[in-house]
């Protein structure tokens, strides 16, 4: 699940209270989201229904989708904050082109399709951008996100004008609200994407590449490992995964809004990446990781939730949980 | 360092040209630009992002980042349209107050825990947020309108507008202690290098410190100016702040990676920025183009796209001849 690069092996912990740590750094995530599951089935109604799965799956979904193009990223050490407004211009753009505001098109499954590809090729070439500032200029990830991040839902708001597009379009909405064989279409996709990107950067040289870069840039570059290429490829990557969560958004609200479509999802995003286990300084990335810090947040937010908790409170407590989980990573590492 | 070298000078004094620049521009097109009544209201709009910038500014030039200034203000509004009843200061204290709290939460968790500041701040923005809707019971807070507490954001001394004059006793504050106390000096010296300021003895724990309670309690006194202007407290307010203020830094001119900055040109970015909106609210009157309010973000981006692509320029230049 998880890879280091450039950094040797911790070596054995020589006391008992830091082998716990080491434990707990290691394996945190994974016993918080044992202990929320024991919780909930013990005090929360209904819990162990289809229907709470299926809420919670279908709530975590584009958070985790836009999260594996956000590991990546952070993997070689950048971060993309233009996630949230690249969804918004991937969801201001589809229904554009599939309602026909910009050309129309007759075949209903054409005007789908094209519009499917179209919004998430934008914002992938967006995507690239942000790699191009930060490869081509050496513009730190943040500054160079920011641009996008700023300009980038203002853009999706120029486009819509501001306003509100509806529509009721099935062959476009399967992707928000089919299902295959009883599971939402939604996650087959988060669990595809999921699965690819963890063996993309467990067993490809391109996933070696990447960790490679974020453990030491100097390093990599004097390996031959084509630096700026690689970083290019990651935005990019992440500009396509954010263009889909935009898509799956607007097609589960069969509306889309610019003002709010991925509205802070960069900090969802990271959050569920630093909870997940990934080092925000690049080296050391676990996709799988992701997946489980982006669930874990999100089942604590629905055990408040469903327990009474008002939502603002909820917030106050994932805040907590951010800092618990990245602290006792950095316990684990500097034992 | 101080040989005169015109590409080191652009890059310290761009920001305060271009600024020239745009005011002489919107001089030469619009009537009434330079009036006393847009000049104040100008000014009397920006001070509460001015305050949040200046925080900022600190904050980066020790190396860090502070990503709750925005929620911080929000929470900082809603304490103090709470305690307006009260008068005006007790207001103002409790708004302060507030922000200096999450101030020192994120100081403790970024010195004493060891979190990194992006995640650190980055918690304690939803904290603040969260803080903020739970007082405000998820709606805006209605000040007091008999205690005087409104002066703050909606007064004048002389002609002056009372924010604006606050913004800039800030700022004046600010430069003598970035420019002349060792405290000043030791920030530049913790962003330029965090292990040297430490082997040579300096308190960089200490700094750290002082910059995230300094950022929170500009944060929380834009705040109040906040609830003051617009008469009530809001939860919901001050999302973006935090990246506006680092995109006035960086027009500004600071580099985010430390050790570096100016507080006047930090000034000087956030006026730019807010310049720009005005100018385009003229545009617009002129009635020969018709941009929605919408545009001025994506003109805000490719005017930071800009300014990054030189700084990024300039650096690469720099780094070749030394």
């Amino acid at each position: 699940m998880t890879q280091t690069l450039g950094t040797p092996a911790p070596a054995a912990s020589p006391t008992r209270r830091l082998e716990i740590i080491d434990f707990l750094s290691r394996y945190g995530t994974l016993i918080a989201l044992a202990l929320l599951i024991v919780f909930n089935l013990i005090f929360t109604r209904n819990f162990a229904t289809l229907q709470t799965l299926n809420v919670n799956l279908t709530q975590v979904c584009t958070i985790v989708i836009v999260a594996v193009g956000m590991t990546l990223v952070i993997a070689t050490g950048g971060i993309d904050l233009s996630v949230g407004s690249l969804m918004a211009i991937s969801g201001a753009l589809a229904p554009m082109i599939f309602l026909g505001k910009i050309v129309p098109i007759d075949n209903v499954y054409l005007a789908v399709a094209a519009a499917m590809v179209l919004a998430v090729a934008v914002a992938g070439l967006l995507g690239l951008f942000n790699g191009w500032l930060v490869a081509q200029f050496g513009i730190q990830p943040i500054v160079a996100t920011l641009v996008l991040f700023i300009a980038g839902r203002g853009i999706a708001q120029v486009m819509t004008n501001g306003n509100l597009q509806t529509f009721k379009i099935p062959e476009f909405q399967w992707i928000g609200l089919g299902r295959f064989f009883g599971i939402p279409i939604q996650v087959i996709l988060m669990a595809a994407i999921v699965l690819l990107a963890a063996w993309c950067l467990r067993r490809t040289v391109f996933g070696r590449d990447i960790l490679a870069i974020g453990g030491n840039e100097k390093a990599a570059r004097f390996a031959g490992i084509a630096v700026g290429r690689v970083k290019l490829a990651v935005y990019a990557i992440s500009g396509l995964c954010a263009g889909l969560a935009g898509l799956v958004v607007i097609a589960i609200n069969s509306a889309s809004d610019a003002n709010l479509v991925g509205l802070g999802m960069e900090l969802d995003a990271i959050a569920a990446v630093a909870v997940g286990g990934t080092l925000l300084t690049g080296g050391k990335a676990t996709i799988i990781g992701t997946l489980l810090g982006a669930l874990t947040i999100q089942l604590v937010r629905y055990t408040l939730l469903a327990n009474g908790v008002p939502d603002a409170a909820a917030l106050v407590v994932k805040a907590a949980i951010i800092v618990a989980a990245v602290w006792l990573q950095r316990q684990g590492r500097t034992s | 360092m101080h040989k005169l070298d015109l590409r080191g000078w652009l890059g310290t004094y761009g920001v305060v040209l271009a600024l020239a620049a745009l005011i002489l521009f919107g001089w030469m097109r619009y009537e009434n630009f330079l009036g006393f009544f847009n000049v104040m209201s100008v000014l009397r709009y920006n001070s509460m992002f001015a305050l949040v910038a200046l925080g900022m500014c600190f904050v980066i030039m020790t190396g860090g980042i502070d990503l709750s200034v925005g929620s911080t203000a929000a929470l900082g509004s809603v304490v103090a349209a709470l305690a307006s009843p009260y008068g005006l200061l007790p207001g103002l204290a409790a708004g302060v107050g507030a922000g200096l709290v999450v101030g020192l939460v994120n100081g403790v968790l970024v010195t004493r825990l060891q979190i990194m500041p992006f995640i650190a701040t980055l918690a304690t923005m939803l904290a603040a947020s969260g803080s903020a809707l739970l007082l405000a019971s998820n709606q805006s807070v209605s000040v007091s309108y008999e205690s005087g507490f409104t002066f703050l954001g909606q007064g004048n001394l002389w002609i002056l507008p009372v924010p604006a004059l606050i913004a800039g006793f800030a700022y004046v504050v600010g430069s003598v202690i970035l420019n002349y106390t060792s405290t000043g000096r030791t920030m530049l010296a913790v962003g330029g290098g965090e292990d040297a300021t430490r082997l040579m003895g300096l308190p960089a724990d200490r700094i750290k410190l002082i910059v995230y309670l300094a950022s929170g309690g500009l944060a929380g006194l834009a705040g109040v100016i906040l609830a003051s202007q617009f008469g009530a407290g809001q939860p919901i307010e001050g999302v973006g702040w935090e990246l506006f203020a680092i995109a006035a830094v960086v027009v500004g001119g600071t580099l985010l990676t430390g050790g570096s900055g100016s507080v006047g040109a930090t000034l000087a970015g956030v006026l730019l920025l807010g310049i720009l909106f005005n100018v385009l609210n003229f545009e617009n009157g002129k009635g020969w183009i018709s941009l929605s309010a919408y545009w001025q973000s994506v003109i805000r981006g490719l005017f930071l796209l800009v300014v990054v692509i030189i700084q990024a320029r300039l650096m690469a230049r720099r780094e070749a001849r030394a």
